[in-house]
């Protein structure tokens, strides 16, 4: 497609070194009975992992993905729900193996859609949860996890069991829980998915800070689209499920970006157009692309409709 | 104060109202009581006896309390296996349900045969009476872990073994201690069961043989004070389990289950 309202691409950081995550082709389909592999495999490393024949008759999620990010990149990934955003990031982190295609990625943390913080562990105990498996005796990985908490707008709240957390902060412990984690990638599955719009807001500029201060690739799963080019390098849109990569847009704006700047709502209207959806007539894979009778455009017509 | 009034007045509102109307029956309908004795009766005969019933509470207390003791961590132990191994769960299962169909009084002589007059035998007793509802509970508990945790867990690099630690036994503890506090309930019926099977030497042989012997002897006032010690032992048992409850696992908040 034609992107005519790219900025100035900002040299990106990768020229030369390999791409941390690459999706090519990558499929799934998930058999009519599936337990999703067991607990006991070990997908931590940094992995590739080849297509291995699919059982046939099932539901298929992704078909045809690819995708990519350098080392440092934000790559968001937009689609309508259902399309199988999950799917890539738990392909990406090593949990479910591609039907076809290739998956490479080193190794990736992930911070799931719920927060999933441990209802039996305080707050700084979740955020240092990686490092307790690691081995790190409890008061050192405390000791680290407490310093991010500062830095993270969450200090006096180490003790506080999740139960008691906002959701924002609620979020905010989860990815210090995958960023301490300590690995190269981070997976992020709409971290502000749940929250309400002020918040999200907030948390959007506070993890564009976050990730300033620990660099990171980063895949962003949302479906928001404005989210992703005020955050994002680049967005890769998917198709409804089965989901499909249907559109690439490169963000070279310079950060922070203003939800208000005429190149970040130019983008977004972009995002959306590749989506099969603009502003007045709703999704366009519905099968009324150009509904005339539904929507808010029609209240919003200036003749009315006497 | 006034919390601690607020849950100890209904108990004891119903007692007194119970104990009321029993009297009025007793007094009034002529019932004999060496088949029923009246409230005021027991009570005499709990003051009369008090050094004996005492005595005998230590020896019954101590049983539940080991026994009791026994159960949980073979219960849990055998739970936890279960959960780990297919094959042992398939193997065990079927023969825990069946033990529970075992009459006590079958296997009473070999455990006696192989311990003696000790307490010890009195344990297994109990423990076999009590085990199984902790081995129910806490191998669902274990299974009821979100399967979305033990995925997080697996993008930490957690092993087999701090999976189990981090997020399926946590998961459990609630449940065991509902297994825990069912085993209980039946864990002092046990102690009836245990003392009245096996032969014991010595001169004060626990309250459940108090209460058989009263019954032979027709000393009903004393059988009935007897049962109301265990009565009161049964309750308190529970509140202490209660109460480690929200020690062990503050973060569920039970709406029912418990005496607020």
């Amino acid at each position: 497609m034609s992107i005519g309202l790219r900025a100035e691409p900002q040299p990106l950081e990768r020229a030369g070194l390999p791409d941390a995550v690459a999706v090519s082709g990558a499929s799934r389909v998930y058999p009519a009975r599936d337990g999703g592999g067991g607990i006991g495999a070990h997908p931590s490393g940094a992995h590739r992992s080849e297509a291995h024949p699919s059982a046939s008759g099932g539901v298929p999620a992704l078909a045809d993905v690819s995708l990519r990010a350098g080392p440092g990149e934000l790559v968001a990934v937009v689609g309508p729900s259902g399309c199988g955003k999950t799917t890539l990031l738990e392909l990406i982190c090593g949990l479910q193996r591609p039907d076809a295609g290739s998956v490479r990625s080193a190794p990736a943390a992930l911070m799931p859609q719920h927060d999933l913080l441990l209802p039996w562990l305080s707050a700084v105990d979740n955020a240092a949860l990686a490092l307790r498996i690691a081995r790190q005796p409890r008061a050192q990985a405390r000791g680290r996890a407490q310093e991010m908490f500062a830095e993270l707008g969450l200090g006096g709240f180490e003790a506080a069991r999740p139960y008691e957390l906002s959701g924002g902060m609620r979020q905010r412990v989860a990815f210090v829980r995958t960023l301490l984690s300590g690995k190269p990638v981070l997976c992020l599955d709409e971290p502000f998915g749940a929250l309400d719009a002020i918040t999200r807001a907030e948390m959007q500029g506070w993890l564009a800070r976050a990730l300033q201060r620990e660099p990171r690739t980063v895949v962003l799963v949302t479906h928001d689209v404005e989210e992703a080019v005020l955050l994002a390098d680049r967005v890769v849109v998917l198709s409804p499920r089965p989901g499909r990569t249907v559109a690439e847009l490169e963000i070279g704006l310079p950060r922070p970006r203003a939800r208000t700047d005429a190149a970040v709502t130019a983008l977004r209207e972009q995002a959306l157009i590749a989506l099969g959806m603009t502003e007045n007539e709703g999704p366009g894979w519905l099968g009324h692309p150009h509904a005339e009778n539904e929507g808010p455009g029609r209240l919003g017509h200036p003749l009315g409709s006497a | 104060m006034r919390r601690r009034a607020a849950h100890l007045l209904p108990p004891l509102l119903l007692a007194a109202a119970a104990a009321g109307a029993w009297e009025v029956y007793v007094d009034l309908g002529g019932v004999d009581p060496a088949v029923l004795p009246a409230p005021h009766e027991i009570a005499a005969a709990l003051w009369d006896n008090a050094d004996l019933l005492w005595q005998n509470f230590k020896i019954t207390a101590e049983e539940v309390v080991l026994g009791l003791g026994l159960a949980l961590l073979a219960g849990f132990a055998l739970a936890v296996a279960i959960h780990f191994s297919k094959w042992l769960r398939r193997a065990v299962y079927p023969h825990a349900v069946g033990s529970q169909a075992v009459p006590i009084a079958v296997i009473a002589a070999p455990l006696v045969f192989w311990w003696g007059f000790g307490i010890f035998p009195k344990l297994v007793v109990i423990a076999l009476i009590c085990f199984f509802p902790v081995v129910v509970t806490t191998v669902d508990g274990l299974a009821s872990v979100d399967p979305d945790q033990l995925k997080l867990l697996r993008t930490l690099d957690a092993s087999r073994w701090q999976a189990f630690r981090f997020a399926e036994l946590p998961a459990a503890l609630p449940a065991a201690l509902s297994g825990a506090r069912i085993a209980l309930a039946v864990g002092v019926i046990g102690a009836f069961i245990a003392e009245t099977s096996t032969a014991t030497t010595g001169p004060y042989s626990g309250l459940g043989r108090e209460i058989m012997s009263d019954l032979n002897s027709l000393q009903t006032p004393r059988e009935y004070a007897a049962t109301a010690v265990l009565f009161v032992f049964a309750i308190a048992c529970f509140h202490t389990l209660t109460l480690a409850e929200r020690r062990l696992a503050p973060w569920t908040n039970r709406p029912t289950g418990e005496p607020r």
